[in-house]
């Protein structure tokens, strides 16, 4: 053992190429984001007091964490539903199921946008229909706001709130409603005494991934908020590529990595990463 | 057993929720077919007028080639390097094994707008601004994570006795790679390499930052068509990206069952 432990291991030769790579090429030039924020314009924590000296940086961070909210809370309302009914199915159905959401994962984010830009537009397809109905008299204002941001988020976030759930829901022993069944429980009992109450890691896990995967959102507030509903991902952009202002982005971008990095650490513990991204590569 | 009224309910409410996750995707494809020079649907009349400006342009032409060559670049080298990281990971074991994988998996964790912010600043003094290598590197970073993820998952299926069996007998590492490790991981390779492509293929963000004049690619010219919106010519051209991305997914969900049914 001592000698194996002392010679050099060759496996280090494959892992070496790629750890070089990313260490060079991609965490160093994040620490050096990170850094920027305590060191442009000025040394100090100057960039750091703007949370509480402007209001529009304020405004912007809690804008962000209430959208992502309200986005969790539907994405994970709406994948529950789903993932219970996936629960459920016949297995042919199920794979049915299971291959739509897979599509709709890798189908792009800009395509996705682009289809909402269509539909919900002031002359969009929603509009147009409702309009030649006669449901509606004007063009209702579906878009360029945050109502169009967050049916964008939420509508992205779905596969990513019930792949978590599902892995969940299908480790739950189904004996367990059974026997709640047989001892009486009506269905609805046993769905809210039993059922759910087993599902609360899943519903954790799914709300932080959701959570997580949302506060860096860019394209979807970009595209479908016209401008308007400016959230932490674009104004860092404005800030790099209009204002040049590297001190503010960069400190915003440390805020976000550090609430990713953390939530990233709380979901680990409730189900194991490899769970949950691995249920994404599948 | 006869399903319950609420099991019913819920089974209709699942399928209207995915029907929201497909269908609105699916509206490029009537649009782009529209007869109308603004997006529409094709009430009044259907036209290929905007695949032929599509595939008259020499500006979509040559963003088409050139997210071909970077996504082929970029999810081969992102497939060579985290295949033998994957690997090496999966046999070497220590304290710092699990940050080494932690910080591999990184790039897949942070949001894409600070990579993109990270390769930017990084990238200027480089000279790496608007080239193909920048773009090529910077996408194979982040396709990395996708190849480890899959590969991982099929080591973890290999019966490490027949790797030590291998070199017990006297094959050197790159013969035991060559004829014991990589036929049996095959797939979860192949998986890693699907997925690397279609993330170069549709990169945008941190193409936006990175990219400028020289290098354009399309789903840069998208988000730009998509900004001055009314064109259809955009929709045609998402119809493109969206059948690219099917072709891949489909392709490889039939390759990986024929697999099954071999091993069954």
């Amino acid at each position: 053992m001592a000698t194996r432990t002392s010679r050099f291991n060759p496996y280090w030769l494959l892992v070496a190429p790629a750890v070089l790579l990313v260490l060079a090429l991609y965490v160093a030039p994040i620490v050096n984001v990170l850094l920027l924020s305590v060191t442009d314009p000025k040394p100090g924590l100057g960039n750091y007091a703007k949370i509480f000296e402007s209001d529009t940086v304020a405004n912007l961070i809690w804008r962000t964490i209430r959208l992502c909210l309200i986005t969790t809370v539907a994405a994970v309302t709406l994948g529950y539903v789903v993932s219970y009914a996936m629960l459920h199915a016949l297995s042919g159905v199920r794979r049915r199921m299971m291959s739509i959401l897979l599509i709709s994962f890798w189908i792009s984010v800009l395509v996705r946008s682009f289809a909402w830009l269509m539909l919900l537009g002031h002359n969009g397809l929603v509009n147009g229909a409702l309009l030649s109905l006669g449901i509606i008299s004007e063009p209702l204002p579906l878009m360029r706001n945050e109502l169009g941001v967050l049916i964008g988020m939420t509508e992205y976030m779905i596969p990513y709130a019930i792949l978590p759930l599902l892995a969940n829901m299908q480790g739950i022993d189904p004996r367990v409603t059974s026997a709640s069944r047989s001892l009486g429980a009506s269905s609805a009992q046993t769905f809210f005494r039993v059922f759910l109450p087993l599902t609360k890691p899943g519903i954790i896990a799914a709300s932080l991934l959701v959570f997580i995967s949302s506060l860096g959102f860019y394209v979807t507030p970009a595209i479908l908020g016209g401008g308007k509903v400016q959230m932490i991902a674009e104004y860092i952009s404005v800030q790099l590529l209009v204002t040049v202002r590297w001190g503010v982005a960069a400190m915003l971008a440390t805020l976000m990595i550090a609430s990713v990095l953390a939530l990233m650490y709380v979901l680990n513990r409730f189900m194991k990463l490899s769970v949950v991204f691995g249920g994404v590569a599948r | 057993m006869k399903p319950s009224l609420g099991g019913r309910i819920n089974h209709i409410a699942a399928w209207m929720i995915l029907a929201i996750l497909i269908v609105p995707s699916l509206v490029s494809f009537p649009v782009s077919i529209t007869a109308k020079t603004y997006l529409s649907l094709p009430w009044e009349g259907v036209s290929l007028q905007h695949f032929r400006n599509l595939l008259t342009s020499p500006e979509w032409i040559s963003s088409f080639g050139q997210s071909l060559l970077i996504a082929i670049a970029a999810s081969a080298l992102a497939t060579l390097l985290g295949t033998l990281a994957a690997i090496g990971l999966w046999r070497l074991s220590g304290r710092f094994i699990e940050t080494i994988r932690a910080f591999l998996l990184l790039p897949l964790m942070v949001p894409p707008i600070i990579s993109a912010m990270a390769f930017y600043r990084w990238w200027v003094p480089l000279g790496l601004i608007d080239s193909y290598l920048g773009i090529i590197l910077a996408h194979a970073i982040l396709a990395i994570p996708m190849v480890v993820i899959t590969v991982s998952a099929a080591l973890a299926n290999f019966d490490l006795r027949l790797e030590q069996a291998s070199r017990s007998l006297g094959a050197s590492l790159p013969t035991t790679l060559r004829r014991v490790i990589l036929p049996v991981i095959r797939p979860g390779i192949l998986a890693g390499a699907v997925f690397a492509f279609i993330l170069s293929w549709d990169e945008i963000v941190v193409t936006l930052f990175i990219s400028k004049f020289d290098v354009f690619t399309l789903p840069r010219r998208l988000w730009n068509g998509m900004r001055e919106n009314t064109d259809p010519t955009v929709a045609a051209a998402a119809v493109v990206l969206i059948c690219t991305t099917l072709v891949f997914i489909v392709g490889f969900a039939i390759l990986s069952r024929r697999r099954g049914e071999e091993a069954a």
